[in-house]
């Protein structure tokens, strides 16, 4: 199996769905000649010729909507934000149109349309440039939403995204493109709505997604260090939730630490929360606890920002507490 | 600061106590443990514990008072402090105590530990709903259980290390499978045929729709049997004489071991689901004066005749005197009421709920019986059992009632 970066992950991914499907064209700021901002289009503008690798202006209102229309028309666009912070502007299209119309419809209109970016905080990029919107996708009716962590899930994730039926809110991370794995060559497909467990334990639960399962992942080292076995699981997709591998886990651990990257209020740990204790209460012998963004604007000084951040520390101080170790 | 002494839920369905002695005066010192007053309950005379320490400052209640559960019965403090407010205010119903640990249902609970939360504390027993679960699974008492999570919550580390005391202490536990590995009983949720019936029946007679099953036994043989049984038991002379086995023994043993062939009859009524026990706990009726109490046999399927007899005549001998703990009287899986002694023929015992059967023992009779053609004398037993049709069917009570007869008509059965 080669080893690839998340961002070359993505780019097969991309390579090959428009090669196996003549429908798929890719639109965004910078996608073509530039070969992207995050170089995660490179090569394809090339390949596939300037119908089907098409450069914006900068107007996201403006190319989500010709994407919408694209597939209400019958194409499979895939529309690249050069981050998520921009398709801020174009959230009227995304939630009025691309998740309602076919509902609205009774059917008649189809949406087979991916929106796709990175998300969340790099380094130092300042408040309006480091922040999480998946809570906010996911609590539109109509909306799946993905956050691949892993290269080979980038890969197999963004291919079943692109030849799903209805709207995919596809979020990347910055700080993941590159990051290396081992990537499945071919038709890799990972099925939207399966979360995995990324490593196996069974003293306390660990949910994390995108990147904070690397966060989550390196607090389950640091507690093996001290003898305590913590399960990890990535979500990948948000919605829909697969709530059935979460319960498995708490129901064997019967304690969770769900690690997320965004803020606290009404974010989609607390939908985790509510799916555990609704289901499984009774296997529950602590509260389920969540390590979050700090509840701020992104600080841009070096150190306010890592202070910031969920960290592996954090996550290993609130296993602890679940586990009343502390 | 003076501690109040509220009336104590002492027994699990108390909801009053007469008091029928101060064991400390007012001005006594008092340790928190030390033994107040005796109280008598709707069940049995029980000790009122002291929840602080101090000087026993004033008897609210007089002994001869009956008082309700949660009221002022005494005060504790410190010498002339005043307690005029809280005097004052004890016509006023007190907020009533929780009553102790709500698991009264539970069996074998250890009777000699002290509760660590006491009613009087007012607080609720904190527990994850893991120990909780657990808890109630195991038979475990979380008012028992000391916490350590944060406020004293009771979390799944704290019962790793309980075991569920299996037998009252003092007497010889017999090892083989109780407790131990596997879990005392079953819940199986009621299937929606057994809700129609359950309601449908109960809506006919009453909440506990009762029908009988009578069956008559052969007794020939246990007469026999017991003869040899005693005979052979008989001292050397100049020894005391060793407890002897009573045809009531005999049936309570054979009842145990049959409910364990069929444990569809042993079982609890639990509103939402069946408990069906893996352990068989008999409750034996025995008359005390003004009343009746049904002490607990406990594993009573294990125990050999001599065990059981020796167990039931104790416990026979504290109910008359009232010194029964309220873990000795509840807990029974199946009940068995025997009023043979009286000359009683046959009669319907009243089901002791959860318990869904009850079996009611008639005398045995000397009358003429056809054996092989002829008419000849023989001694016949008639057995009653009272089934809650919601857990028993009549196919069911009547299988249970065939295994027993045959046991008891071939008393070997009983060493098998």
């Amino acid at each position: 199996m080669p080893t690839l970066t998340y961002r070359d992950a993505l780019n097969h991914a991309l390579r090959e769905e428009m090669a196996r499907d003549p429908e798929v064209f890719l639109m965004g700021e910078e996608v073509g000649v530039y070969q992207g901002a995050y170089k995660v289009s490179r090569g394809l503008l090339e390949e596939f010729g300037p119908n089907r690798v098409v450069d914006t202006p900068i107007t996201e209102l403006g190319f989500a909507g010709v994407g919408i229309g694209a597939a209400m028309a019958g194409l499979r666009p895939v529309i690249e934000f050069m981050t998520w912070n921009f398709a801020l502007l174009a959230i009227d299209q995304i939630v009025n149109n691309a998740a309602k119309l076919r509902y609205m419809s009774g059917g008649q209109v189809k949406m087979p349309i991916v929106f796709r970016g990175p998300c969340g905080a790099a380094l130092q990029l300042g408040a309006q440039h480091s922040q999480n919107f998946e809570s906010m996708y996911a609590n539109v009716p109509g909306l799946k939403v993905v956050m691949p962590a892993t290269p080979a899930d980038a890969k197999g994730l963004l291919k079943s995204a692109i030849r799903d039926p209805d709207p995919v809110i596809f979020m990347e991370g910055e700080m993941l493109y590159n990051i290396k794995g081992e990537v499945p060559e071919g038709d890799h497909l990972v099925p939207l709505g399966l979360a995995e467990v990324k490593r196996p334990g069974d003293q306390v639960t660990l949910i994390g997604w995108g990147k904070t399962v690397s966060v989550a992942l390196k607090a389950a080292e640091q507690l093996e260090a001290e003898g305590i076995s913590a399960e990890v699981i990535d979500l990948r997709t948000i919605r829909p939730l697969d709530v059935a591998t979460i319960l498995d886990s708490v129901r064997r651990t019967h304690r969770a630490v769900v690690v997320e990257e965004g803020w606290y209020f009404a974010g989609v740990g607390a939908q985790v929360v509510d799916e555990i204790q609704k289901s499984i209460f009774d296997e529950l012998d602590a509260p389920v606890l969540r390590v979050n963004g700090a509840d701020v604007p992104m600080p841009y000084n070096k150190h306010l920002e890592k202070a910031a951040k969920a960290s592996p520390e954090k996550v290993v101080a609130a296993a602890k507490q679940v586990l009343y170790l502390v | 600061m003076a501690t109040k002494i509220l009336m104590e839920a002492l027994s699990p369905t108390m909801e009053e106590g007469r008091l029928v002695e101060w064991k400390k005066q007012e001005g006594d010192p008092v340790a928190a443990g030390e033994i107040l007053a005796e109280v008598e309950t709707d069940k049995a005379v029980m000790d009122l514990q002291a929840r602080a320490a101090g000087t026993l400052l004033k008897h609210v209640a007089a002994a001869g008072t009956t008082v309700p559960v949660g009221n002022l019965v005494g005060i504790i403090g410190e010498k002339g402090e005043d307690i005029s407010a809280l005097v004052g205010a004890a016509g006023k119903p007190a907020p009533k105590a929780a009553a102790p640990a709500s698991v009264a249902t539970a069996p074998a609970i250890a009777a000699s530990a002290p509760a660590l939360r006491p009613a009087a504390d007012g607080g609720r027993i904190k527990a994850s709903p893991l120990a909780r679960k657990v808890a109630a699974d195991r038979g475990l008492d979380l008012g028992r259980i000391p916490g350590s999570g944060p406020e004293g919550r009771v979390i799944l580390r704290d019962l790793e290390s309980v075991v569920a005391p299996a037998v009252s202490p003092g007497r010889r536990a017999v090892a083989v499978t109780r407790g131990a590995d596997r879990p005392s009983y079953e819940d199986v949720p009621l299937t929606q045929i057994r809700k129609t019936i359950a309601r449908r029946l109960a809506q006919s007679i009453g909440p506990i729709p009762t029908f009988y099953l009578t069956t008559e036994v052969d007794m020939d043989r246990v007469w026999e049997a017991r003869g040899q049984l005693n005979a052979a038991a008989a001292p050397p002379a100049g020894e005391a004489p060793t407890g002897k086995v009573s045809f009531n023994d005999i049936v309570l043993k054979a009842t145990a071991l049959a409910l364990r062939q069929h444990p569809a009859c042993n079982a609890w009524w639990q509103d939402d689901r069946i408990r069906y026990w893996h352990e068989v706990h008999l409750s034996v009726a025995v008359a005390i004066e003004d009343g009746l109490i049904t002490p607990v046999v406990r594993y009573a399927d294990q125990k050999s005749l001599r065990e059981i007899g020796a167990e039931v005549r104790e416990l026979a001998a504290r109910a008359r005197d009232r010194r029964l703990t309220p873990e000795e009287y509840t807990g029974g899986t199946f009940s068995l009421s025997n009023l043979g002694m009286f000359e009683i023929d046959q009669f319907t015992a009243v089901i002791n709920p959860p318990e869904a059967g009850i079996l009611a023992v008639g005398s045995i009779v000397e009358k003429p019986v056809v054996r092989d053609g002829a008419v000849v004398p023989g001694r016949r037993m008639r057995l009653t059992m009272s089934c809650d049709h919601r857990v028993i069917d009549g196919a069911t009570g009547a299988a249970f009632l065939r295994t027993l007869k045959q046991m008891l008509e071939n008393p070997l059965a009983l060493v098998w």
